[in-house]
């Protein structure tokens, strides 16, 4: 006898007892839903047949079976394995008979309701949505309203609302020549100035003028910047006039970089 | 000999019987007597009384149509007799074509319910996750709400199920205490089977 090639007719499997196991180790049958008894169940008709008992494939089987039981338990009680491990042999044996006693009232009351169903096999009855009368019952009556009232509202409610204003949200670019004349005049009367105090009070937008204003006079030659670290003040000279020796600003740049 | 109908012009409850007849007739699930009296704008005693006019006119052996009270209500279905002549005309209703693994099931949320399904297969031994999908889509039971602990969800058997079953209530059911062997039986014959193996 090849324990191997045990037919097998359970409600997850059908085939033969190596196509499970393999299926199994492959993770393609989830082994919570075999009936583990059902292939013990299996094996001993297939024994029964038998005029002599096969010892061999006793063993084989018991190796087997216990081997998917024990994947079985895991898988279905991966938090309570450790919690049964500790038991004492006695308090696991209680707790088996109470499991077991258990399962066997619950085969009987699944028994009781088979006899019951079919003895009442013949009930026939209507099936349909829920009644919905109910919910009408709970629903509190409007009062009596004036029709011409309810027009009112209704005419308030068609009216067009007022269209929204955007006007605000208008930009308005000042001329960058303004901030040219202004650039140049305050050079005039000194050889160098700071960029942000300059346009410290002005909008964001005139201070975006103002900056393009400072790169067309870069351009032109009339001025020089620098700058001594990224977002670091923006100092503006006239042309020709150093801001600060090389070494000086060297050692600004280090400081601020600290 | 049977009697001729009773539903006699002048009983005062004849008027509530024939109301309470109609409404019967029009739902679709058992009617406790709060809601018939509510519908029917009449006082729950005279609902219960009317009632048993009905029922004595809708009974076995002397109508097609059989008034009874189930699932927590009351309701009309068709009597044994018609039994044949509904199966010709319907199929044989999805609730009756349970698996053994399915009725398992169906008694522990029967008896444990609100339960889970992890509560399920803690005491079959076996997921319990396609037999409680087959019993949710045959109606037969419900969510109810999820475990306080580990918020899996529970299940409870529906008025339907009461009514598949011929059960006025889950009370119908017998009690546990009277099913299969007890533990301590359990355990004699583990000990028994223990002595056998060392002996």
């Amino acid at each position: 006898m090849i324990v191997r090639e045990l037919d097998l007719d359970l409600d997850a499997f059908e085939g033969p007892f190596d196509l499970l196991l393999t299926l199994v180790l492959k993770d393609e049958l989830d082994l919570r839903e075999v009936d583990v008894a059902g292939i013990v169940l299996a094996f001993l008709e297939r024994l029964a047949e038998r005029e002599e008992l096969d010892l061999e494939a006793c063993g084989e089987f018991l190796v087997l079976i216990a081997a998917l039981l024990e994947l079985k338990a895991r898988g279905l009680f991966p938090e309570e394995a450790a919690e049964l491990a500790e038991l004492e042999p006695e308090a696991a044996a209680e707790e088996l008979a109470r499991r077991l006693a258990e399962y066997r009232r619950m085969k009987e009351a699944a028994a009781w309701l088979r006899e019951r169903l079919q003895s009442e096999g013949e009930r026939f009855f209507r099936l349909g949505p829920a009644l919905s009368y109910g919910v009408w019952n709970d629903v509190t009556p409007l009062a009596p309203q004036d029709p011409e009232r309810l027009a009112q509202v209704i005419r308030l409610l068609a009216v067009e609302p007022p269209e929204v204003s955007l006007a605000h949200m208008a930009l308005r670019f000042p001329p960058v020549g303004q901030f040219l004349e202004r650039f140049r005049a305050v050079l005039r009367r000194r050889t160098r100035f700071d960029f942000d105090g300059e346009v410290g009070g002005l909008a964001r937008i005139e201070q975006a003028v103002a900056f393009l204003a400072l790169l067309e006079l870069r351009r032109s030659g009339e001025i020089t910047i620098d700058q001594a670290a990224p977002f670091a003040p923006i100092r503006v000279a006239r042309a020709g006039e150093e801001i600060m020796n090389r070494d000086e600003r060297t050692v600004a740049w280090n400081l601020r970089s600290a | 000999m049977e009697p001729p109908l009773r539903l006699i012009a002048g009983n005062p409850l004849d008027q509530l019987a024939r109301t309470l007849e109609a409404l019967l007739v029009v739902a679709s699930a058992p009617l406790p007597v709060e809601e018939l009296a509510g519908a029917a704008d009449d006082d729950p005693e005279r609902v219960e009384a009317a009632l048993g006019l009905v029922g004595e006119r809708y009974r076995e052996g002397r109508s097609g149509v059989v008034r009874e009270h189930v699932a927590g209500g009351w309701a009309f279905r068709a009597s044994r007799e018609a039994a044949d002549a509904c199966a010709h005309l319907f199929e044989r209703p999805a609730q009756r074509n349970l698996s053994a693994a399915a009725m398992e099931t169906l008694a522990i949320v029967a008896y444990l319910g609100p339960c889970s399904r992890p509560d399920i297969a803690r005491i079959r031994g076996v997921a319990a996750d396609s037999a409680v999908a087959g019993l949710v889509e045959r109606g037969l039971i419900a969510e109810a709400g999820r475990d306080d602990g580990a918020g899996a969800i529970r299940y409870r058997t529906t008025p339907l199920f009461e009514r598949v079953f011929g059960l006025e209530s889950l009370s119908q059911l017998p009690r546990l205490d009277d099913l299969g062997a007890g533990t301590d039986e359990i355990r004699e014959r583990l000990d028994a089977v223990a002595e056998k193996r060392t002996a």
